[in-house]
């Protein structure tokens, strides 16, 4: 299908997008890697007044690498974080998942922050974030503040953002030699997670996300766990999730893929 | 500022194949489109038009893109690579082009121009591929003729062909 018709700003700077959000509020979208925005377009399941392009902002392509913290700029494609030298030493996690998110060429168009933005429950993205503790840079003509990302994802599709405001930046704490494991089963590498599940080490234990099964991903923070402890932690942690049955899957076989997937990587970030 | 209104065709110059074009364009249209009503460019497919089947896949200023997600205003001043680019000349096919004849990686066709962008783009930066690096490739396409090992096998074959060949004919 077409998308319905839309006026069409180039931004050629941060400010003119932020002016125009401010004008336009919750009838503008900002459009950056398009990769969901454009078939949500294309499908007519959003309709918006306004596309705001932040494509050629030369100041949200970056990647800063600072005191302990990589951060992600609202421009910067999936494959550009994929290429960058410093990811599987600073960022394993994403490295693991990035392969995962979408297809070779969808990566090469659909940006980090993009995905966080559209908050789809399965996707990996959001899901990463979740998992390090990472954080969500929001900004408006009149304000910046930072969100966890657990207070910017409110529901299936929904978020903290403001009408007025866009994803600046979103950061990744650093996990200096910690480990980290994930593992994800969708149709085909790429496709929709039935259930993603993310594993990161911490100072007292583990902690274990999960995608595609609640309606925003979901952490637990656990202390070293293992035999029955764990096996009754992630039965409650499965139960807990309030898993569906739907086209792709039972409720009950993402509750054994948490239960499974969720023991094995547990283990693999303890061992 | 540059401000389109919704009910207003602004120009698109850009490069296509490396030739330069220009066309007219509202904002809500598709670069799908825009390249096959106006440009008259149709060897771009239009399939599932949500950037899921790989039909339209192009390249832009040389990364790949699902045309159905692109609108036409974005292209202004970029660099845009179609299926009309590989051959290099009207009655010659690519080394591409022919080891899927070879091998019959296509039957009907409407999925091959998106194929044969993404193996083009991906085989010049991976001279040696591996199956499995084709076949993760191959999941940003949907074929329903061939079952995907023709597509495979021409693949993996003009890779060596192209390797072969570097410095010469690229295809």
């Amino acid at each position: 299908m077409k998308p319905a018709a839309f006026d069409y700003v180039r931004a050629e700077s941060l400010d003119e997008a932020l002016g125009v959000l401010a004008a336009e509020g919750g009838d503008a979208r900002i459009l950056a890697g398009g990769q969901s925005l454009m078939a949500m377009l294309n499908m007519r399941l959003a309709k918006p007044e306004v596309l705001i392009d932040i494509m050629r902002l030369a100041e949200l392509d970056r990647i800063e690498d600072e005191s302990g913290t990589v951060t992600v700029g609202a421009g910067v494609r999936q494959a550009t974080l994929m290429a960058w030298p410093g990811l599987g030493a600073k960022l394993p996690l994403a490295a693991l998942a990035l392969p995962w998110t979408g297809h070779v060429q969808t990566r090469s168009k659909g940006t980090v922050c993009g995905s966080i933005a559209h908050a789809d429950p399965s996707a990996e993205m959001p899901l990463v974030l979740l998992a390090l503790g990472g954080s969500v840079h929001l900004r408006s003509a009149k304000r910046r503040r930072r969100l966890a990302a657990g207070d910017f994802l409110t529901g299936m599709m929904a978020t903290a953002r403001a009408d007025d405001e866009l994803i600046e930046a979103v950061s990744f704490p650093v996990v200096a030699g910690g480990r980290c494991a994930f593992r994800e089963v969708a149709r085909r590498q790429g496709d929709f997670a039935i259930v993603a599940c993310a594993a990161v080490g911490t100072r007292t234990g583990v902690r274990l996300a999960v995608g595609g099964v609640a309606d925003v991903p979901v952490a637990r923070d656990w202390p070293r766990l293992d035999g029955s402890a764990l096996d009754d932690a992630l039965n409650a942690f499965a139960y807990e999730l309030d898993a569906r049955d739907d086209l792709h899957a039972t409720a009950r076989y993402r509750r054994d893929l948490v239960r499974l997937i969720g023991r094995d990587l547990v283990r693999e970030v303890l061992s | 500022m540059s401000r389109l209104a919704s009910d207003r065709r602004a120009p698109v110059r850009f490069t296509l194949n490396g030739a330069s074009a220009e066309g007219e364009a509202e904002p809500r249209l598709l670069l799908t489109d825009f390249l096959r009503h106006q440009i008259g460019a149709t060897g771009t497919h239009v399939g599932c038009e949500h950037g899921v089947c790989g039909a339209c896949t192009i390249t832009i200023d040389g990364h790949l893109a699902r045309a159905c997600l692109t609108l036409a205003v974005q292209i202004e001043g970029c660099a845009v690579r179609t299926v009309e680019g590989l051959a290099p000349a009207p009655d010659r096919l690519g080394t591409l082009q022919s080891a899927f004849r070879r091998h019959h990686a296509l039957q009907c066709g409407f999925c091959t121009a998106g194929i044969l962008m993404s193996l083009d783009h991906f085989l010049r930066e991976h001279p040696a591929p591996g199956e499995s690096e084709i076949r993760d490739l191959l999941s940003g396409h949907l074929c329903r003729c061939t079952g995907y090992t023709p597509i495979v096998r021409a693949a993996l074959e003009a890779a060596v062909e192209l390797a072969r060949n570097a410095g010469g004919e690229k295809g």
